[in-house]
């Protein structure tokens, strides 16, 4: 069997145990976005969301007049790092050992979630507490070792809304962002108590009392917690050293109160120095939560005596990373800190919501990484690079200059390469735009006429295909003459 | 073992065939700034002052004779009945409180710990430009643990010498052998709504006493 076919086979095996509850078998996007649009509530709350963080993000970032150098050093770093993975991961390696951690090498999902498995019974333990991590849901890690007899809580809070309610993670940063207040009041006075302490009597849904009934909830698994379980958001090669940025403490609880500690991470987080360090502490909360710097950021170099966890455990991640880094368009999507900026200020991603992605990789950056790592074989993963408007707000906040439209077109002449429907009509359309544009006067008579009839254009496009469009969006208005008149008139 | 052998080599032979042949990547150009703060020790421990307030720290300057009368204030203020005490820390420091001393020493378990009201420490540094202080363990720190469990935390910074202006300043003069926790205010969340509320896990309340020496 080659290596291809055994990673994805691997990688069947993860999506059936990481999140069977809807990314198997999910609808191509379009569909999935079609329900998603419809519900109101979704698109408020995403609205709102989104559009609070953009502003201050922008603001975060223009505090400082060298981002533009700083986003570059990012870029350059990252793909310095991609260049000469093997070295650095080498380093790391070695550097991790020699401090007292134990590193293990997981080519794909399944291996991750044994080597994981084994570690924690390995402890005797049966629960472990976790830090909120992409590549532990990317190999959906919790099902597995629920499967194994091992309960893992989540601590972030927004993860334990996801999954005190059952639900799926939207967001890379706010995984329940499609929640508002209320709805997280609800979970949480229904869920608590089955999980472990229930939620106060009287709960309101001020977010203040919704993070005081989490702190309570979990301070009783944090205490008496065995094992951690973390990812990290970057590993510094030259020195062995993990970096978790987080804000609640929660990270901080699982990284130091147990005994145990096992980080899963992506081969591709890896930084060759620890000077490295000073470009990304700058970038990623500001690009992130908008904020000069996120309350608690844990470093640490495998284990030290008389402080935190006596064993340590690496576990460096491939699963579909070196797919993605052979493609010469599509491996800047490695460079990614997940920083979820893209996410913010995509109007697709606003309207759509994470769910319709159908991977714990949502928005601009789900786009180009999901069908990378999976391949385009399914539906969904093949309508991905189209879950775009190539409108490029994305690139512009990316703090690590990921050409993300750049990236989405190269999958979508693969996909198209590779035969997939639903190019006829787009084809059909392109040619019919030729040729109006082609043939100036008949542009312009066009443009007259439209404007001669704007009273009484619909609200909604009549005919098949325009009707749907024209369901979860409205029409722009046309000015009350076409530009070249204007023009003809007032510069001629 | 076998497996993870050649998982190991797995990966490593796939990241070779992968960029195998592909370009150099271009010199990383470090000409972003070191600092974005002028080079003036009030201006920027007034920056420090500024930053973690704006995060909700509560920060508080005094002059080294005034020290343990402030610490005592604060902890009074904050109705802690009992501290922890990291190993190292100046026993001046705590001359004034009546609050009962918990010495970490043997270690206090999570749960002694979580019984704990507050917490004094020093640190290793403080960066103006993100307010943020950086423990690394030293004398008067402790493990991370005693910054982490009991609710609220008093953290002394020495200036000027331990305040430095930025980030890139900052790196070079932490070990990076030790354990580090980076603290900018208490602990907060904006998971509701992508709202920032402060008061999650860690501590609730970060007291931080700026020692001005001249």
């Amino acid at each position: 069997m080659s290596d291809k076919k055994v990673r994805a086979s691997a990688l069947d095996e993860g999506r059936r145990s990481g999140d069977g509850r809807a990314f198997v078998g999910m609808p191509s996007f379009p569909e999935a976005a079609h329900e998603a649009v419809g519900d109101t509530t979704l698109r408020a709350n995403l609205r709102h969301a989104t559009h609070t963080i953009r502003d201050k993000r922008a603001r975060a970032v223009a505090e400082l007049d060298d981002w533009a150098a700083l986003r570059e050093a990012g870029k350059r770093i990252k793909d310095e790092t991609l260049r000469h993975l093997d070295t650095h991961l080498l380093r790391l390696e070695a550097g991790v050992t020699d401090a007292g951690g134990t590193v293990h090498w997981a080519a794909d999902a399944a291996e991750a979630n044994r080597i994981v498995a084994d570690l924690v019974r390995a402890t005797g333990e049966t629960e472990v507490v976790k830090v909120k991590s992409m590549a532990t849901q990317e190999i959906g890690l919790n099902e597995h070792l629920e499967a194994e007899g091992i309960a893992a809580y989540e601590t972030d809070l927004a993860e334990l809304i996801v999954q005190l309610g059952e639900d799926r993670p939207s967001h890379i940063l706010v995984p329940a962002i499609h929640r508002n207040r209320g709805e997280i009041r609800d979970i949480f006075a229904e869920k608590m108590g089955s999980w472990g302490r229930a939620a106060p009597e009287g709960l309101s849904d001020t977010p203040a009392e919704l993070a005081e009934a989490a702190r309570l909830h979990l301070r009783e698994k944090f205490l008496r917690a065995k094992v951690g379980i973390s990812g990290a958001n970057f590993m510094v090669a030259e020195t062995g050293t993990l970096v978790v940025v987080e804000s609640e403490g929660n990270g901080r609880m699982c990284l130091t109160l147990p005994e145990t500690l096992i980080s899963v991470v992506g081969i591709e987080k890896v930084v060759p120095t620890w000077r490295d360090l000073e470009v990304f502490l700058q970038t990623l909360p500001r690009s992130s939560t908008a904020e000069r710097m996120n309350p608690y950021t844990s470093m640490w170099t495998g284990t030290a005596d008389e402080d935190g966890p006596r064993a340590f455990h690496l576990v460096l991640l491939d699963n579909g990373r070196t797919d993605a880094l052979a493609d010469e368009v599509g491996r800047q999507a490695l460079r990614c800190i997940r920083c979820s900026a893209c996410l913010n200020v995509c109007p697709v991603y606003e309207r759509a919501g994470g769910h319709a992605y159908g991977s714990v990789y949502p928005g601009p950056i789900g786009a180009i990484l999901t069908p990378q790592l999976r391949g385009t074989t399914s539906e969904i993963d093949a309508s991905l690079p189209y879950a775009s408007s190539l409108c490029g707000a994305c690139y512009e906040v990316c703090p690590v200059a990921i050409d993300i439209p750049e990236v989405l077109v190269h999958l979508r002449e693969r996909v198209a390469e590779e035969g997939g429907k639903g190019h006829r009509l787009e084809k059909a359309a392109i040619k019919a735009a030729s040729w109006v544009l082609d043939h100036p006067n008949v542009l312009a008579a066009g443009e007259r006429v439209a404007s001669a009839t704007r009273k009484v254009h619909p609200k909604r496009l009549p005919g098949p295909g325009a009707r749907q469009w024209s369901d979860h969006r409205d029409l722009p208005e046309l000015p009350a003459e076409p530009f070249r008149d204007w023009w003809r008139k007032n510069r001629t | 073992m076998t497996d993870a052998v050649s998982a190991r080599e797995r990966i490593l032979a796939r990241v070779r065939a992968a960029v195998a042949g592909a370009p150099e990547a271009p010199a990383v150009d470090r000409d972003y700034r070191t600092s974005h703060t002028a080079d003036d020790p009030a201006a920027v421990l007034g920056l420090l002052h500024e930053n973690l307030a704006d995060y909700r720290a509560h920060v508080h300057r005094t002059a080294p004779g005034g020290l343990a009368a402030l610490v005592a204030e604060r902890l009074a203020e904050r109705g802690a009945r009992s501290v922890a005490v990291p190993p190292g820390l100046p026993d001046a420091w705590l001359a004034a409180t009546d609050a009962v001393r918990r010495p970490d020493e043997p270690r206090l378990t999570p749960y002694e710990l979580d019984g704990i009201d507050a917490v004094v420490t020093g640190c290793a540094l403080a960066i103006a430009e993100t307010g943020t202080l950086v423990l690394d363990g030293g004398p008067g720190q402790g493990r991370r643990a005693l910054t982490l469990v009991p609710d609220l935390h008093v953290c002394v910074v020495l200036a000027p010498e331990q305040v430095v202006a930025s980030v890139p300043l900052a790196l070079p003069l932490l070990d990076p052998g030790r354990p580090l926790t980076w603290i900018s205010g208490p602990s907060a969340t904006s998971d509701i709504e992508l709202d920032r509320v402060e008061g999650v896990h860690g501590p609730r309340t970060l007291e931080v006493i700026l020692v001005v020496s001249r």
